[in-house]
C-alpha cells in the first residue's frame, strides 16, 4: 500500500482538471437550482453546446479560436432561450423534463454519423485548441507543493481556477444585490414575487442564461483539458455529479461549489486508488474471492454514493448551508 | 407618517371619523347588485370563468368606491378567491372586460397589475420563508435600480436606494410591530406575523387598492384586533381595500360596503348593518340564526319546540309503517 502515492493522486484529483470543470458546472447549477429553484437536469447538454461550440468553430469551420469562445457562449446563450422559452412559465417539473431530454439530444446528435463532418461522430473533435496552447508561459513541469503538473496540464490548472474565481466573484456580486434577491424570492415562492410587480418571466430565463453560460464554460474546460472533445464527456451522468457536488458543498453558497467539487473528487480518487491498489499485485490486501482489481474501479461509486446518502441524512444543508434554513422546511 | 398610527387612542379616533366619512361617501349608492358608485377605482363588467362544466366566477357589474373598505362576502365556493385572482391577472376570464383607475386590465400581466398600484395578499400566505424578514420587505420596493442585471453588479448604482428602501421598510415594520423579528427568517414567524408581514410587504409597493384575500384565517383573536386597525388606516392614509373575509365580526366591523357573492354572482350589495338583514344574503349564506344571540333559554325553546314536533312525527310514524 503506497499511501503516498494514493495522497498525491488524490490531491492532484480535487484540485486538478476534474475538480475545475465539475465546480464550474456545479456554479451555473447553483444559479439555476440554488438561487433561483430551477431544476436543471440538462447541465451536461450546455457543457457539450460550450465544447462543442469552440471544438466545432475550429476544426470544423476554421474560424479563430478567440473568436470561438464567444461562438461557445452564445451557442449556450441561444440553448438556454430555446429551452426556458415554452418552459419557464409552467411548473418547475416541465423545465426539469425538458432539460434532461435537450441534453440527451444534443450528445446524440453531435455524436451522430449523418453529421460527423460537422462534429466528428463518436470520435468528437481535436485540434482546436492550438491557439490556446500558444499562449502558454509554462515551458517546464510546475511543482504545486502537493503534486506536479506537466506544462500544459499546468496552464489549464492556472486558467482554469481563475475561470472558477471570476465565476464566483460574479455571482457573489449577483446575489448580494437586490438582481440576486429577486432570484431568491422566486425560489420560495413566485407568485409572492408576481403579487409584489416582478417580471418573474424575466428573472428566470436571465438566471437560465447565466447558470447555461458558465456550464458552456465548463464545457470550454473539459474540451482544453483534453485537447479534444467527444460526445460521451457529456452523458447525463455529469449532471448527476455536478449536483452531487453542488449538495455537498452547500447549495445557494457562493463556495458551496467549489469546496463541494474538490471534496468530491478528492473523496473519489481516494477511494478508486485504495481499491485499485489494494486489490492489485499478487497478494492482494483484499482477496479476489471479495474483490477483483475490475470490479474495484466501481466500488468507489458505491462508496460515494453511500456517503451522500449520509450526508443528507446528517447535514443535508451540506458543507456551508445553514441548518436553520433546513429545518424552515419541515414547519 | 406610519410612526404616528402607533397609539391605539389615536388611531381610534382617526379610523372613526374615516368610518364616517366612508359612509357619507356612500350614502347615495343604490343598494343593489352592480350599484353605480360616485368614484369607482376598480370597475369590472361581465366577468366570467368557467373551469369545465362548473361556473366559478358570473359577474354582470360590479364597481368598487375609492377610499371605502369594501368587503366581498359570500359562502364557501361562491367564486371570491377567483374573482380575485382574475381581477389581479392571476387568472384570465373566458369573457368580460375590468379597468383599474380607467385603464383596461384585460391582457395585463399580474405583475403589471401591482405595479399600477393594485396589490394583492393570498389567502394561504405567501412570506419567502428563507429570507430575513427585513428581506422580504425590501424586495417589494418598487423600482429598484438594483434589480436590473447590469447595475446589479455596481453597487454605487443601487446602495442610496437600498438605504432608502430599508428605512421605508423598517418605519413599516415598526407600525405592524415586527421590528423585534427584523433579522429572523420569514418562515420561522406564526401565521399571524405572516398576514402582518404580508400587508407591510403589500405597502411597501405602495399601492392604491389593497387587495385581501382572507386577512383573518388563522389569526389568534388577539392579533385580530390589531389586524383590524391596521386595515382600517389602510383607508385612513387614502388607500382603498377589498377584501375577502369569511369572519363576519371583521366585516361588521371595518367594512364601509359590502358585497355577497353566491356561486359566482353577485346577489347583493350594500353597507354592513344592510347586507345583514337581506333576505336574499341571509337565505345565500348567513342562515337565519345568524342574528340571534344563543342563550340558554332560547336554546331550551328551540329544543323544546323539537321536541314536541318530534313526538307528532313519532306518532305518525306509528300510524303509518314504513
Amino acid at each position: 500500500m503506497n499511501w503516498d502515492q494514493i495522497i498525491e493522486f488524490s490531491l492532484r484529483s480535487a484540485f486538478g482538471s476534474e475538480a475545475i470543470v465539475y465546480a464550474m458546472a456545479a456554479i451555473g447549477l447553483n444559479v439555476h437550482f440554488g438561487y433561483t429553484g430551477l431544476l436543471n437536469f440538462g447541465q451536461a447538454g450546455f457543457m457539450a453546446v460550450g465544447g462543442y461550440g469552440i471544438a466545432a468553430s475550429v476544426t470544423t469551420f476554421g474560424l479563430s479560436f478567440w473568436v470561438a469562445v464567444p461562438i461557445g457562449i452564445l451557442a449556450a446563450i441561444v440553448f438556454a432561450l430555446l429551452l426556458g422559452a415554452p418552459t419557464l412559465r409552467l411548473r418547475a417539473d416541465y423545465l426539469a423534463i425538458v432539460t434532461i431530454a435537450a441534453a440527451e439530444i444534443i450528445r446524440i446528435v453531435v455524436g451522430s454519423v449523418s453529421l460527423q463532418e460537422y462534429f466528428g461522430g463518436r470520435d468528437g473533435l481535436q485540434e482546436f485548441n492550438d491557439s490556446f496552447v500558444a499562449i502558454n508561459p509554462y515551458d517546464s513541469s510546475v511543482n504545486m507543493v502537493l503534486f506536479t503538473l506537466r506544462p500544459n496540464d499546468a496552464w489549464v490548472f492556472t486558467v482554469g481556477w481563475i475561470m472558477v474565481g471570476l465565476a464566483c466573484l460574479l455571482v457573489w456580486a449577483l446575489m448580494r444585490s437586490p438582481w440576486g434577491r429577486v432570484l431568491k424570492s422566486i425560489r420560495e415562492d413566485e407568485e409572492a414575487v408576481r403579487s409584489l410587480g416582478k417580471n418573474v418571466y424575466s428573472y428566470k430565463m436571465q438566471a437560465l442564461v447565466l447558470g447555461g453560460v458558465l456550464g458552456g464554460i465548463a464545457g470550454f474546460l473539459v474540451a482544453l483539458d483534453q485537447a479534444a472533445i467527444n460526445p460521451e464527456n457529456f452523458s447525463t451522468d455529469v449532471t448527476f455529479f455536478a449536483y452531487t457536488v453542488l449538495i455537498l458543498g452547500g447549495a445557494a453558497r457562493v463556495l458551496g461549489p467549489v469546496v463541494g467539487a474538490i471534496m468530491f473528487w478528492f473523496l473519489i480518487s481516494v477511494l478508486g486508488n485504495f481499491f485499485t491498489q489494494a486489490t492489485a499485485g499478487d497478494n492482494p490486501l483484499i482477496s479476489p474471492e471479495i474483490m477483483t482489481g475490475t470490479q474495484a474501479s466501481l466500488v468507489r461509486f458505491i462508496a460515494a454514493g453511500l456517503g451522500l446518502v449520509l450526508l443528507v441524512i446528517f447535514r443535508p444543508q451540506g458543507i456551508f448551508g445553514d441548518k436553520r434554513e433546513i429545518a424552515l422546511d419541515a414547519r | 407618517m406610519p410612526a404616528d398610527t402607533g397609539t391605539g387612542s389615536t388611531a381610534a379616533t382617526d379610523s372613526s371619523i374615516g368610518t364616517a366619512k366612508a359612509a357619507a361617501i356612500l350614502r347615495d349608492v343604490a343598494r343593489e347588485p352592480g350599484a353605480k358608485k360616485p368614484d369607482s377605482i376598480l370597475v369590472a363588467d361581465g366577468i366570467r370563468r368557467q373551469f369545465g362544466g362548473l361556473i366559478a366566477v358570473d359577474v354582470g357589474h360590479l364597481e368598487v368606491q375609492r377610499g371605502v373598505i369594501t368587503a366581498l362576502i359570500g359562502p364557501n365556493g361562491a367564486g371570491k378567491t377567483t374573482f380575485f385572482n382574475l381581477l389581479t391577472g392571476f387568472d384570465r376570464p373566458d369573457t368580460g372586460s375590468w379597468s383599474f383607475n380607467g385603464r383596461s386590465l384585460d391582457g395585463v400581466a399580474a405583475h403589471k397589475v401591482a405595479r399600477l398600484g393594485m396589490v394583492r395578499t393570498f389567502q394561504l400566505t405567501k412570506v419567502l420563508s428563507k429570507l430575513s424578514v427585513i428581506e422580504n420587505m425590501r424586495l417589494a420596493a418598487t423600482g429598484q435600480s438594483g434589480e436590473n442585471f447590469v447595475s446589479a453588479l455596481l453597487p454605487m448604482r443601487w446602495r442610496g436606494q437600498e438605504r432608502a428602501n430599508t428605512e421605508r421598510a423598517d418605519s413599516l415594520l415598526a407600525r405592524f410591530t415586527l421590528d423585534t423579528k427584523r433579522a429572523d427568517f420569514a418562515g420561522s414567524l406564526s401565521g399571524g406575523q405572516r398576514k402582518l408581514l404580508e400587508m407591510a410587504r403589500a405597502l411597501m409597493v405602495e399601492p392604491e387598492l389593497v387587495m385581501l384575500d382572507e386577512p383573518m384565517a388563522g389569526v389568534n383573536p388577539a392579533l385580530k384586533q390589531s389586524l383590524l386597525g391596521h386595515v382600517k388606516t389602510l383607508r385612513d392614509e387614502g388607500r382603498t381595500v377589498l377584501f375577502v373575509e369569511h369572519d363576519m365580526d371583521m366585516v361588521r366591523d371595518i367594512s364601509d360596503w359590502v358585497v355577497v357573492m353566491a356561486q359566482g354572482e353577485i346577489v347583493a350589495e350594500g353597507p354592513p348593518a344592510d347586507v345583514m338583514v337581506n333576505p336574499v344574503v341571509i337565505d345565500a349564506y348567513l342562515g337565519a340564526h345568524h342574528d340571534s344571540d344563543i342563550s340558554v333559554e332560547a336554546e331550551e325553546r328551540r329544543l323544546a319546540a323539537e321536541r314536541d314536533a318530534g313526538s307528532a312525527d313519532d306518532a305518525q310514524h306509528e300510524e303509518t309503517p314504513a
